[in-house]
């Protein structure tokens, strides 16, 4: 009930759910709009032509047969870690240790490639280490879960806190397996051996990464979609009470659901330190712990558009870093690059679920609001 | 409809043509190189500059890659720089091994060259290669303008001989960093026969603070004079302050320290770089360990602050430069240093760098620990008299 005179100029309400088409609109206006600026920026500093500016966002990730592969893998590799937090999501379990889950994941891989490559043979190391990546990350996922079912702690710093964590006892492990001895680094694991690396398959370096992705990521939507522990989770989203009048454990479902999350980013440290880089550095995740959680809310919490919205963001940071590359620019541009295009694209999504409201337009608002 | 099908037939045995006379031209050499950090840090800036001189005197394309860690991403820089044509893949920190290996197996084309490591000459592949250079040559000059000028504060009255003790900042109890001191103390003791040194390490590569701590320590112990093997200006800063001379690495420190700084040694990489540009221009193979000597170019010494060093510093530097050159002068002479009081004539070093850490190859030759001599960077980790680590009991 604000007077006339005191209403502001500019304000900003909710809105009605829009049409697919428009929201989609919206989105590709923004990407557009993205890629016009990053551009006018490249030109600004390199005096290029933006088109071929374009070209060579385009070639850094497509332009030959090894940097498509390169490509896939990454997203292959974004996307399991963001199948991994979405189950959490999905509750309103806000899960942004999924950098600290896969760090362990690849902690636990390196530690049974190197302390048992001279007692196992080749393939129980691989079994060792599926199986202690996944305990690692779940580990790391349920004892945040705990504290929330048990005594309702706010999970998002609890899970934040742990990637700290994580990443010093990273650290810590580079020191203590140095190699070679002065450097504080791992350097390759099994180099020559090969211990604990995964078989490649028909000569490709990353395609059992991607298969195996890809199967998690059908398997997960599966779960999400049509299992009774799926419709829980979306219950316990939607409204905790509810869930306990419909006499949902809410904090077996919690616990649960963490538990998941965690394996799945265990499982995702393990390709990434099994099958990808057969190493171990506080920097093997690159970020994609946060990354996922802009995947994911992207993609809605859906496990098959989560497909293309880590390629896109696989496909911006590539591009980025190719045309940072080719016209002489330090690596920091390719991270303002990356930084113009995200601004856009999250950006978006503000004026999808809000409108703007000038002052003028006040009585034609009201009626929207019917 | 038979005219188009040969038209087509003819069209695309010309296209399929095309790709098969470009490949028959001479390989054009392009160089890609892998730096850890930017031009901000010297130990970079030092190899950055290295390499754009010698691209551009060869006239060859280069593509320069930053703030590489020493990680998988070093692979993945390694990689992209080989997919992206190079002939010649450069990394230049010692951590940066084993990723290089990894992309030199991947690109059996592609040379891999990588400064400072320890592993082309085990590792037996055809197209990766170390570098270094015998630094311990231009801290052995540089420890002899050192040992000059503590002679001259003796003379002075400042000290008597007896308290000429020389303090020297670490960074890490490597081979690199010991053979580098003592190369050093060796010079000082060439001229000053009574000095001794004090030895402090901070076990960083990088860290301004713990190096001018580690410099105020060992001034307040005694030390007359400090050098460093660090790569901050923590150590020549606190000198400056206490008015103490002293030596610098990698760069000159003499706008910070005008008053204090006597001379510098660096190693200049262009040299090298050359060398791996021509060879692959000629089609002929890289060393797989490749040192460079003062007589390469690789080891310079920087002026000499005339202000701070005693009389006649340059002469005598030129003179056992000379000396060093023509081999009349030897650094490791074990003659000049004891070890447990005995002159050593047997001395196994750690060359194979297996991660087992055993020392596998006799040094000692012909009276001199062969440094450089089995593989490019050095091993030279004896712990001589006249030398005291603190905090090492």
């Amino acid at each position: 009930m604000r007077k006339e005179g005191k209403e502001p100029l500019i304000h900003i309400s909710k809105r009605a759910a829009l049409p697919w088409y428009v929201a989609w609109g919206i989105r590709a206006a923004a990407i557009v709009l993205a890629l016009v600026v990053s551009a006018l920026i490249c030109v600004i500093m390199t005096g290029q032509n933006p088109l071929q500016i374009y070209g060579a966002m385009f070639t850094g990730s497509f332009g030959t047969v090894r940097k498509t592969w390169v490509t896939f893998q990454d997203v292959a590799m974004l996307l399991c870690v963001s199948l991994a937090v979405t189950p959490a999501f999905r509750m309103r379990f806000w899960n942004i240790g999924g950098e600290g889950q896969t760090m362990m994941g690849c902690l636990a891989s390196a530690a049974c490639m190197i302390l048992l490559r001279d007692v196992l043979p080749n393939w129980a190391v691989i079994v060792c280490m599926v199986v202690s990546s996944i305990a690692a990350g779940a580990i790391w996922a349920v004892i945040p879960a705990i504290f929330k079912a048990k005594w309702n702690t706010n999970e998002t710093l609890f899970t934040l806190m742990m990637n700290y964590v994580a990443t010093q006892l990273v650290a810590f492990f580079c020191v203590v397996w140095e190699s070679p001895k002065g450097s504080g680094k791992i350097g390759i694991i099994n180099g020559n051996t090969h211990v604990g690396w995964l078989p490649e398959i028909f000569g490709q370096k990353y395609l059992l990464n991607i298969v195996i992705v890809l199967i998690l990521c059908v398997l997960l939507y599966i779960y999400l979609t049509y299992s009774k522990h799926g419709y829980e989770i979306s219950v316990v989203g939607e409204s905790e009470r509810t869930a306990r009048y419909v006499g949902i454990k809410v904090s077996r479902v919690i616990i649960r659901t963490m538990l998941l999350s965690g394996a799945l980013c265990g499982i995702a440290g393990f390709l990434l330190t099994g099958g990808t880089s057969h190493t171990m550095t506080t920097t093997l995740t690159d970020s994609r712990g946060f990354t996922a959680v802009m995947v994911s809310w992207l993609a809605k919490f859906n496990p098959v558009w989560m497909i293309l919205t880590s390629l896109l963001l696989v496909f911006l940071d590539r591009g980025a870093s190719d045309i940072s590359s080719k016209f002489g620019l330090n690596q920091s541009f390719s991270d303002i690059i990356t930084g113009v295009i995200l601004f856009f694209i999250i950006g978006c999504e503000f004026f999808i679920t809000y409108r703007i409201n000038f002052r003028k337009a006040a009585g034609k608002e009201a009626e929207t609001h019917v | 409809m038979k005219k188009l099908v040969a038209l087509l037939v003819a069209l695309m045995l010309c296209l399929a043509l095309v790709p098969a006379m470009a490949e028959e031209e001479t390989p054009k050499v392009k160089v890609g190189f892998i730096f850890l950090h930017d031009e901000n840090s010297t130990y970079d800036k030092n190899f950055i500059d290295a390499a754009v001189a010698a691209c551009e005197a060869q006239g060859v394309e280069y593509v320069l890659k930053t703030n590489i860690p020493e990680g998988q991403e070093c692979y993945d820089a390694a990689a992209e720089l080989a997919d992206d044509k190079c002939t010649i893949v450069f990394a230049d920190s010692f951590g940066h091994e084993s990723y290089m290996i990894e992309a030199a197996k991947e690109f059996p084309n592609v040379q891999f060259c990588h400064a400072t490591g320890t592993k082309a000459h085990t590792e037996g592949l055809s197209n990766y290669h170390n570098a270094f250079a015998s630094i311990y040559e231009g801290r052995f000059l540089a420890g002899v303008a050192a040992g000059m000028k503590l002679n001259e504060m003796i003379e002075a009255g400042q000290f008597t001989a007896e308290e000429a003790k020389v303090g020297y900042v670490g960074a890490f109890p490597y081979a690199e960093v010991k053979s580098g001191y003592t190369s050093f103390f060796l010079g000082v003791r060439s001229v000053c026969p009574s000095a001794t040194m004090e030895v402090t390490f901070t076990n960083s590569w990088y860290d301004e603070a713990l190096e001018k701590e580690g410099a105020q320590l060992l001034i307040n112990n005694g030390c007359k004079l400090i050098s460093q093997h660090a790569d901050s200006w923590g150590a020549p800063t606190a000198c400056e302050n206490a008015g103490v001379p002293n030596v610098s690495y990698n760069g000159s420190t003499e706008s910070a320290c005008p008053n204090t700084y006597i001379v510098a040694s660096r190693i200049n990489w262009q040299p090298y770089m050359e060398y791996m540009i021509e060879c692959v221009k000629k089609g002929e193979p890289i060393a797989a360990d490749w040192t460079g000597t003062i007589a390469t170019g690789s080891v310079e010494l920087f002026p000499v602050n005339e202000k701070a060093a005693a009389a006649g510093t340059v002469e005598k530097l030129e003179e056992v430069k000379n000396a060093l050159e023509d081999g009349t002068v030897k650094v490791f002479d074990t003659a000049t240093f004891t070890v447990k009081g005995e002159t050593i004539t047997t001395y196994k070093a750690d060359v194979d760098d297996m991660g087992d850490f055993v020392p596998e190859t006799e040094a000692i030759e012909d009276g001199e620990f062969q440094e450089s001599k089995y593989r490019s960077a050095p091993y030279f980790d004896v712990n001589i008299d006249g030398i005291t680590i603190l905090g090492a009991d």
